[in-house]
């Protein structure tokens, strides 16, 4: 940024750059900790409590820890919504949209392929204990 | 009738800030990171295909033992804090480090050095405690698949370590010229990404993997 060019520093911002004052940023640090603390915490107590519904544990489980990746990649890479961060945001979604396809369609492909290989299911288990 | 147009968004008028090159390229301080940011998240892509592999193979354990009989979760919880900690020391060095305190710098990234090398300890040991027990890489898919995927995490957070003391030394020698904080930015970026992965790790393999 040079001083005859007073707003091209809007423009863009490097993802993981710090704010500008001293409080705000170790404010915004210590924010996401507490935040990914208390995440990490319910994570953990939802995975060994009997309280909550069996089978809907994993999903909770997995909503918690993509609630965890948001609160990094906003107070600890700086990754916000505003005009100067659009080039970060664009990256990231393209890097969700790469990284969802891969493991989505990997799972839904290898299960369905279990299913539709017309052996008898124990069969295929056998096969794939390897 | 043309500023009417490029008003409207039909035309780029020389006046007209497109966004691309109008005042050149940005800056190296912006450039530099923006690149290391595209690789950090390539780096992800990578980790989605290991998990994938994982995901496909958890319970192709060929009568080996399962993820129920393997994973110690007081363990696990005390390397996510660690990880967590280590990442938020690494975010103070910044702040540190953009008023160029080198003190202060040196403290919290001694730090995060520290929280990330207990990491790194209680994951080889784990290592070294299944592979004692017959669990290594080597006796089912699954415990190959487990192995690659958290393997290649820790692989990145020796790779981490070794660039946390390079910065330190770059620090220390050369002062905090642009390019060194850029250095240090980046290795920023690295820590945090691979707390996130680690994110991933400890719900998808120990917490779910530990469910009743």
């Amino acid at each position: 940024m040079t001083e005859h060019e007073p707003d091209s520093g809007r423009m863009n911002v490097a993802p993981g750059q710090p704010h500008d004052s001293l409080l705000s940023e170790t404010g915004a640090y210590v924010i996401g900790l507490v935040l990914a603390l208390v995440l990490t915490g319910v994570s953990f107590w939802v995975a060994s409590t009997s309280v909550l519904w069996g089978p809907g544990v994993a999903v909770g489980l997995v909503v918690l820890a993509i609630a965890q990746m948001g609160v990094h990649l906003v107070f600890f890479l700086h990754i916000t919504s505003g005009p100067d961060n659009t080039n970060n945001v664009l990256a990231l979604a393209f890097g969700v949209l790469i990284v969802f396809l891969v493991m989505v369609g990997t799972i839904w492909i290898m299960a369905h392929m279990n299913a539709n290989m017309g052996m008898a299911p124990e069969l295929m288990n056998l096969q794939m204990q390897h | 009738m043309t500023t009417e147009a490029a008003t409207i968004g039909l035309t780029h008028g020389a006046s007209e800030d497109t966004g691309l090159g109008h005042r050149g390229p940005q800056s190296k301080s912006i450039v530099v990171p923006y690149g290391f940011w595209l690789f950090v998240l390539s780096d992800m892509v990578l980790f989605s295909a290991l998990f994938a592999t994982y995901a496909t193979l958890v319970h192709a354990t060929d009568g080996g033992p399962i993820t129920n009989q393997l994973f110690d979760r007081n363990l696990v919880a005390v390397e996510t804090i660690s990880l967590l900690l280590s990442s938020f020391a690494c975010g103070l060095a910044m702040v540190a480090a953009k008023r160029a305190n080198m003190v202060w710098t040196q403290a919290w990234l001694v730090l995060t050095g520290l929280l990330g090398l207990v990491f790194l300890i209680i994951e080889l040991r784990e290592f070294a405690g299944l592979i004692a027990i017959g669990a290594g890489p080597q006796r089912s898919a699954f415990l190959s698949s487990f192995f690659t995927l958290v393997g290649c995490h820790g692989a990145h957070v020796t790779a981490g370590l070794m660039w946390i003391g390079t910065m330190m030394a770059q620090i220390w020698a050369k002062g905090f010229q642009p390019h060194i904080v850029r250095r240090l930015l980046c290795l920023s970026i690295f820590w945090h990404a691979l707390d996130i992965i680690w994110v991933a790790i400890f719900t998808i393999v120990y917490l779910i993997g530990t469910l009743p």
